[in-house]
């Protein structure tokens, strides 16, 4: 018990230096790199922006309540595993439990209570936020007055970000509909039969992780449609002045441009034949889903451990590949229960929405690669 | 009440009534006192209204002892409560667990039905009036600014209260079987609930829902084979005017048409089905056995073993650890809890 503590209180003071650490950055972000503060007060404050700042709060908010309550969860189960005597006589759960208390309450009055309390106080929220607050309402439409920026409601925003880096056939269409067939065959993949109906990190790592992949990037790219996307849907860090005059000269290229360019001689065609085109495209977006499954079976089964336990004999590189190929023999007992449908589905939703996207991002952002794909009919 | 004939001493009564042909008054007294003693005896029974024909044929259970019973009839035999199970596990009436997500996100629509009936009696679908009734609600309607307001933000946090539904669902490895399907069920009203916050969004017919509704329709133009600017699209005679988008918006921009369909698809449409898959949600979690958790911990040693390992443990190498493990402890706590409960 005396360690368990002790390992909280370290992983608090931990907490605290990060956080103090995040706020002395802000404040000199603030100090030295905002010129327009009149600007970026206008966003955070705009009414209809209100719930994304509260987002900011409450996603975490909730994210530690979970993982806090994971934590707790996970050291019981490190503890029943290594005492199965125990196991067999624990009431398996670290909330309080005495012998001869009911396992189940009565829900009336004891669940309808909180449902009434909990009514309550949404009522107050809301009242009091209608009664600050009022809802935007813009001059009347008007379609020779075209609005600059002109943005989806926010919970779309991530899909207008995405027209930034697809055709909007990709982004428009087949990136929501993958989404949510995407959500559908979720529990359908996870052969994971652990951790059912209780918070644990430890038993559901991956399941978790990719879930809370897409729930991050989802929830970023609301925030970079709303604080970073201004006129012209142009790039501004938050706190630069929104110039709407400004250009952006698109020096964004093809792939299949940059190679023919680079190429020391004879591979020209690669920039004017359109066959070629289509097939050096699609045996990039081939090689694609390749490394990203390659890529997703590693995340699958390694296990992260401290670099330092691993042996410092060994050479560097062996060490690293040590490092990075120690495999983690309970998720190996997960894939054992996994068909090959399952893997199979979960591989394509993983590599082209989870991978695909942030990488189309920095292709986009930081090469200025424009598409890597380009045939006659479509472009990706 | 009398006995008739039995009695000597009535019949003698009578008689004597009869015969001395008594005064009116005095049959007035006696009548007035006989009223006087019903009545009080009727409003005495009033006090206590539990015990009135009135309250029994509305309430069919007695509310004032609160031993088992009572507090489980209370829930069965009442058309709002009886979605909840009678008893449930002592854990899950935690905040922690849930944190009440479902239910929160379930009282936001009812506010949203309430606040939008309410609206829908100010507002005109059409071009003319649209905006002009929002400003009507704004500066004349008696506290016409705050319903807007609150219809506004109770849409905004419906989203919010859904996306973190969804992901303490997740956390909690809720969608787990039995549950998958109701997981599908939820995803089906999440997006639904995303529609009607957008359909929502051009209805002041102002600058902001205009510019909104034109990108994000703008999109449908370009769905493959159905829109106008999609692969295969112009290949399959899509145009402006006949394509996915002309048929959301009824028209080839957003206009008179536009706006009819979204108050339509906003307030009957997406409300309508809206409800029919929450009750569907709410129905099959009793089905799935009730709320998921707080469960009691699983172990690694009690997961049942596979018969047949799949090969993709030995795939890229690293297949040593591919055996099964044989079970040993006792069988899963668990096992009792995937059998539906009705
Ligand atoms: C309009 C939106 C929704 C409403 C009103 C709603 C309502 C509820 C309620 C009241 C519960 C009971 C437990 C709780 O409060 O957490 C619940 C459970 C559940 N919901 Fe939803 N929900 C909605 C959307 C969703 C979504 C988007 C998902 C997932 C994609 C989902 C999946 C589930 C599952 C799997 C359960 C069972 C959880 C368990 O047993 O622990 N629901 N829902």
């Amino acid at each position: 018990m005396a360690t368990e503590i002790a390992d909280r209180k370290s992983r608090f003071s931990l907490g605290y230096i990060i956080l103090i650490a995040l706020a002395i950055l802000l404040v000199l972000y603030g100090v030295f790199l905002v010129d327009d503060w009149h600007q970026l007060w206008k966003i955070t404050s705009a009414p209809d922006n209100v719930p994304i700042v509260a987002l900011l709060l409450i996603v975490p908010f909730f994210t530690w309540l979970g993982i806090r309550q994971a934590r707790d969860n996970d050291q019981l189960i490190e503890r029943l595993e290594k005492d199965p005597q125990l196991a067999k006589t624990h009431h398996r759960k670290t909330l309080p439990w005495r012998p001869g208390w009911a396992r189940e309450l009565h829900v009336w009055p004891f669940l309808v209570r909180i449902e009434f309390l909990a009514a309550v106080i949404v009522t107050v929220i809301l009242f009091v936020w209608s009664i600050l607050l009022d809802a935007p309402l813009e001059e009347p439409a008007n379609p020779n007055l075209t609005m600059n920026p002109s943005k989806a409601p926010w919970y779309f925003l991530g899909l207008q970000e995405m027209l930034v880096y697809f055709d909007p056939w990709i982004a428009g269409v087949v990136m929501p509909s993958l989404l949510i067939v995407g959500l559908m065959v979720f529990p359908y993949v996870d052969s994971n039969p652990l951790g059912n109906g209780y918070y644990s990190l430890k038993q559901r790592r991956f399941a978790v992780g990719m879930f809370g992949w897409g729930f991050f990037m989802w929830i970023i790219l609301i925030i970079i449609g709303t604080f970073i996307r201004g006129p012209g849907w142009i790039w501004f860090w938050p706190g630069q002045n929104w110039d709407h005059n400004a250009v952006v000269f698109d020096k964004n290229r093809d792939l299949h441009e940059i190679i023919a360019g680079w190429w020391p001689a004879g591979l020209g065609w690669l920039g004017t034949n359109w066959a070629a085109k289509a097939i050096f495209g699609a045996l990039v977006v081939g090689g694609f889903f390749i490394i990203g499954g390659l890529f997703f079976h590693w995340l699958m089964l390694w296990k992260p451990t401290r670099f330092s336990r691993i042996d410092p004999s060994l050479p560097i590189h062996k060490r690293i590949w040590k490092w990075l190929t120690t495999w983690d023999e309970f998720e190996k007992k997960l894939l054992a229960r996994t068909s090959l449908l399952q893997y199979l589905t979960f591989q394509f939703f993983a590599i082209s929405v989870l991978l695909a996207f942030p990488v189309k991002l920095l292709l986009r952002l930081v090469f200025t690669i424009k598409y890597v794909w380009v045939t006659p009919w479509f472009n990706v | 009440m009398e006995p008739e004939g039995s009695d000597p001493k009535v019949t003698a009564k009578q008689e004597e009534k009869g015969t001395q042909s008594t005064s009116l008054t005095a049959r007035v007294r006696e009548e007035g006192l006989a009223i006087k003693e019903q009545a009080t005896e009727e409003i005495k029974n009033l006090r206590d209204p539990r015990d009135t024909q009135l309250w029994k044929s509305i309430f069919r259970v007695s509310h004032d002892r609160s031993d088992p019973r009572n507090r489980s009839l209370a829930i069965l035999s009442n058309v709002f409560l009886h979605l909840h199970p009678a008893k449930i596990n002592r854990d899950a009436v935690r905040y922690n667990f849930t944190w009440g997500m479902g239910g929160i996100t379930f009282y936001l629509f009812i506010v949203l039905t309430f606040t939008g009936v309410l609206l829908m009696f100010y507002y005109h679908p059409t071009k003319v009036q649209a905006f002009r009734d929002i400003l009507y609600l704004e500066h004349d309607v008696p506290f016409g600014k705050l319903l807007r307001n609150m219809h506004r933000w109770a849409a905004h946090l419906m989203i919010i209260t859904t996306w973190l539904h969804m992901f303490r669902v997740v956390l909690t490895g809720s969608y787990k079987r039995p549950r998958e399907f109701n997981w599908c069920v939820g995803v089906v009203l999440l997006v639904l609930t995303m529609l009607l916050s957008f359909t929502g969004y051009l209805l002041p017919d102002d600058q902001l829902g205009f510019w909104a509704v034109t990108v994000g329709t703008n999109m449908a133009r370009a769905t493959p084979m159905l829109g106008s600017e999609g692969p295969f699209g112009p290949q399959l005679g899509m145009t402006p005017f006949n394509d996915v988008r002309f048929g959301l918006l009824g028209g080839s921009v957003v206009d008179a048409n536009a706006l009819l369909r979204s108050y339509i698809w906003h307030c009957i449409g997406i409300p309508l089905v809206a409800s029919i898959f929450m009750a569907v949600h709410f129905w099959r979690i009793r089905k799935d056995g009730g709320i998921s958790g707080p469960a009691p911990v699983q172990l690694e040693a009690e997961m049942k073993p596979v018969k047949k390992p799949s090969v993709l443990v030995t795939l890229m190498g690293n297949g040593n650890g591919a055996k099964p493990q044989v079970t040993t402890g006792a069988k899963p706590k668990e096992e009792k809890r995937v059998t539906p409960v009705s």
